[in-house]
């Protein structure tokens, strides 16, 4: 039992997550296709074993949430939350996520093939986020750490009061949150975003994505700037 | 929470199934939205003389029981009316070669327990408390025959669940709007309107958004004008879907914060706060679905 298929429109979602919690860990299960998946919130969430999930269609809310070393794939858009709070392994989305995609990850890796809405990454803890399109507004959002690239645009106010995290981004920045600050890139940025594009299957020349890191001027307060940032 | 459903199809002969279509999209929205449903279907216009009011009785004493017969020999008595009143429980479309403002205060005076849904040549309006399911069956809204529609699926935060503060609200004629979010200026609004001599019927926050576009359309600003000066004037969480006598209009505020998708085909083009909600639809697989973007404006002719 190598490769297991569950059709959304004949078995309950539960049924399916319960499968990937207690039997694909134990009975060797390697593979499961999911069918009609038709925007059903919380498809693949809670993945702990190396499986791998097939989602055929547009999947609801906090797909591929809280992932540990489960590979998800969509073939299809993601709503709300994709990989939410993922701590290893790998999402991909064929299509379009929504809003907070990746919110608070902690590791792994989440590919948007097209756009992802506003909020994409917003308190990333670690990880990777690879989005082939453009992010909305108020992406990366108070992000920690890890990394982000961003091969079109970015919205308002991205990488508002960032951290440690550091972001690559190919096209326009409508407007840099505060804190936020482009720096020169290095030839370990030039690495870096080759490598991320690369686990992403994505074709770009690295020397065109510029880089955004926290001015680290909200780190500590400042009792004369009279609370204006 | 709250649900927002729209459809417009853009064959004729996909008209008279549009409230077949329809139904599996507000039922989909059952989990955001059990507490009251309803819906404004656009059909085909009257003449330009004529109009038609829907009008709900459930509010008052006799509820379903309403004497709808009666209400269309005292039109006649009283006013000269001859109107057509096609009733369904304690809902009834009446229709009639009219000017209605006299016919309508003269409604609110003789029958202060009903209340009057919606005036226009094309719209029909149906709201009530239940599930979206049983709300629906109530009304046969599967058999609604039209071109486009809006629907919403309640789950009350802002005001209290009562059939008057569901959704859609409207103003003036053929016009409606629903409203998945929550404003925070609504107070500032109706502050700023009844001045204007526009007079509120519920303390609903999306009845203020309603009446300040509308008012704005009577002022001469065509839709998109109209809806400009919203992202202005409207403070809050909101994803609005309006519909007009040709038209379907979508917006949703800078943050996003509400959901909205949408899918259109050479056939349609349907609007929902969630896929789930679309995923019935024929040909959905070959759909093109996007979310549409904070702060734009999306509008669709019938």
């Amino acid at each position: 039992m190598e490769r297991m298929s569950f059709d959304l429109a004949q078995v309950p979602l539960r049924e399916v997550n319960t499968f990937l919690h207690k039997d694909a860990p134990t009975k060797g299960v390697r593979q499961v296709v999911v069918t009609n998946p038709d925007g059903a919130h919380n498809i693949a969430v809670g993945l702990d074993c190396p499986v791998e999930v097939e989602v055929h269609g547009h999947a609801g809310y906090y797909a591929g949430g809280m992932n540990k070393t489960g590979t998800v794939t969509i073939f299809g858009s993601a709503g709300t939350g994709v990989a939410e709070n993922m701590m290893s392994g790998r999402v991909h989305v064929k299509g379009f996520a929504s809003n907070g995609a990746g919110a608070s990850m902690h590791g792994g890796l989440l590919v948007i093939d097209g756009d992802a809405g506003l909020r994409c990454g917003i308190s990333l803890k670690g990880g990777d986020i690879v989005v082939g399109g453009s992010v909305g507004s108020f992406s990366a959002f108070m992000a920690q750490a890890g990394r982000m690239v961003i091969c079109g645009d970015a919205g308002d106010a991205l990488g508002d009061s960032l951290y440690e995290a550091v972001l690559y981004v190919k096209g326009n920045i409508k407007s840099l949150g505060a804190d936020a600050q482009i720096e020169p890139m290095t030839e370990a940025d030039y690495t870096t975003v080759r490598e991320l594009l690369g686990a992403a299957g994505m074709k770009h020349d690295p020397h065109g994505f510029k880089r955004v890191a926290s001015a680290r001027s909200l780190y500590h307060w400042n009792a004369d700037a009279d609370q204006e940032y | 929470m709250c649900g927002i459903v729209g459809l417009l199809v853009k064959k004729p002969a996909l008209r008279p199934r549009l409230g077949e279509l329809m139904v599996p999209m507000l039922v989909g929205m059952t989990e955001r939205g059990p507490d009251s449903a309803g819906l404004a279907v656009f059909t085909e216009p009257l003449a330009e003389n004529a109009r038609k009011i829907s009008l709900y009785s459930g509010l008052g004493e006799e509820g379903a029981d309403f004497n709808w017969l009666g209400l269309g020999h005292e039109l006649k008595e009283h006013l000269g009316v001859e109107a057509k009143i096609v009733a369904q429980g304690n809902h009834a479309i009446l229709t009639a070669a009219i000017a209605p403002e006299p016919v309508k205060r003269w409604i609110k005076e003789r029958y202060p327990g009903l209340h009057i849904l919606s005036t226009g040549r094309a719209i029909d309006l149906y709201k009530d408390i239940g599930t979206p399911a049983e709300v629906a069956a109530r009304y046969a809204f599967s058999g609604l025959a039209g071109s486009h529609l809006v629907g919403h699926t309640r789950m009350a935060t802002e005001s209290a669940v009562t059939p008057d503060r569901a959704h859609p609200f409207t103003a003036g004629e053929d016009f409606c709007l629903v409203h998945n979010g929550s404003l925070s200026n609504p107070y500032g609004v109706r502050r700023m309107l009844e001045p204007h001599g526009i007079r509120f019927e519920t303390d609903n926050d999306t009845e203020a958004a309603c009446r300040f576009l509308e008012w704005r359309l009577r002022e001469g600003d065509d839709l998109e004008t109209a809806l400009q000066k919203g992202f202005e004037a409207l403070d809050g969480f909101y994803t609005f879907l309006m519909g007009t006598a040709d038209k379907l209009a979508l917006i949703r505020d800078p943050f996003a914060c509400k959901p909205a998708v949408v899918a259109e085909t050479d056939d349609y083009v349907a609007i929902a706060s969630e896929f789930r909600s679309l995923a019935h639809l024929p040909d959905i697989k070959h759909a093109t679905v996007f979310e549409p973007a904070p702060e734009e404006m999306y509008v669709w002719n019938a």
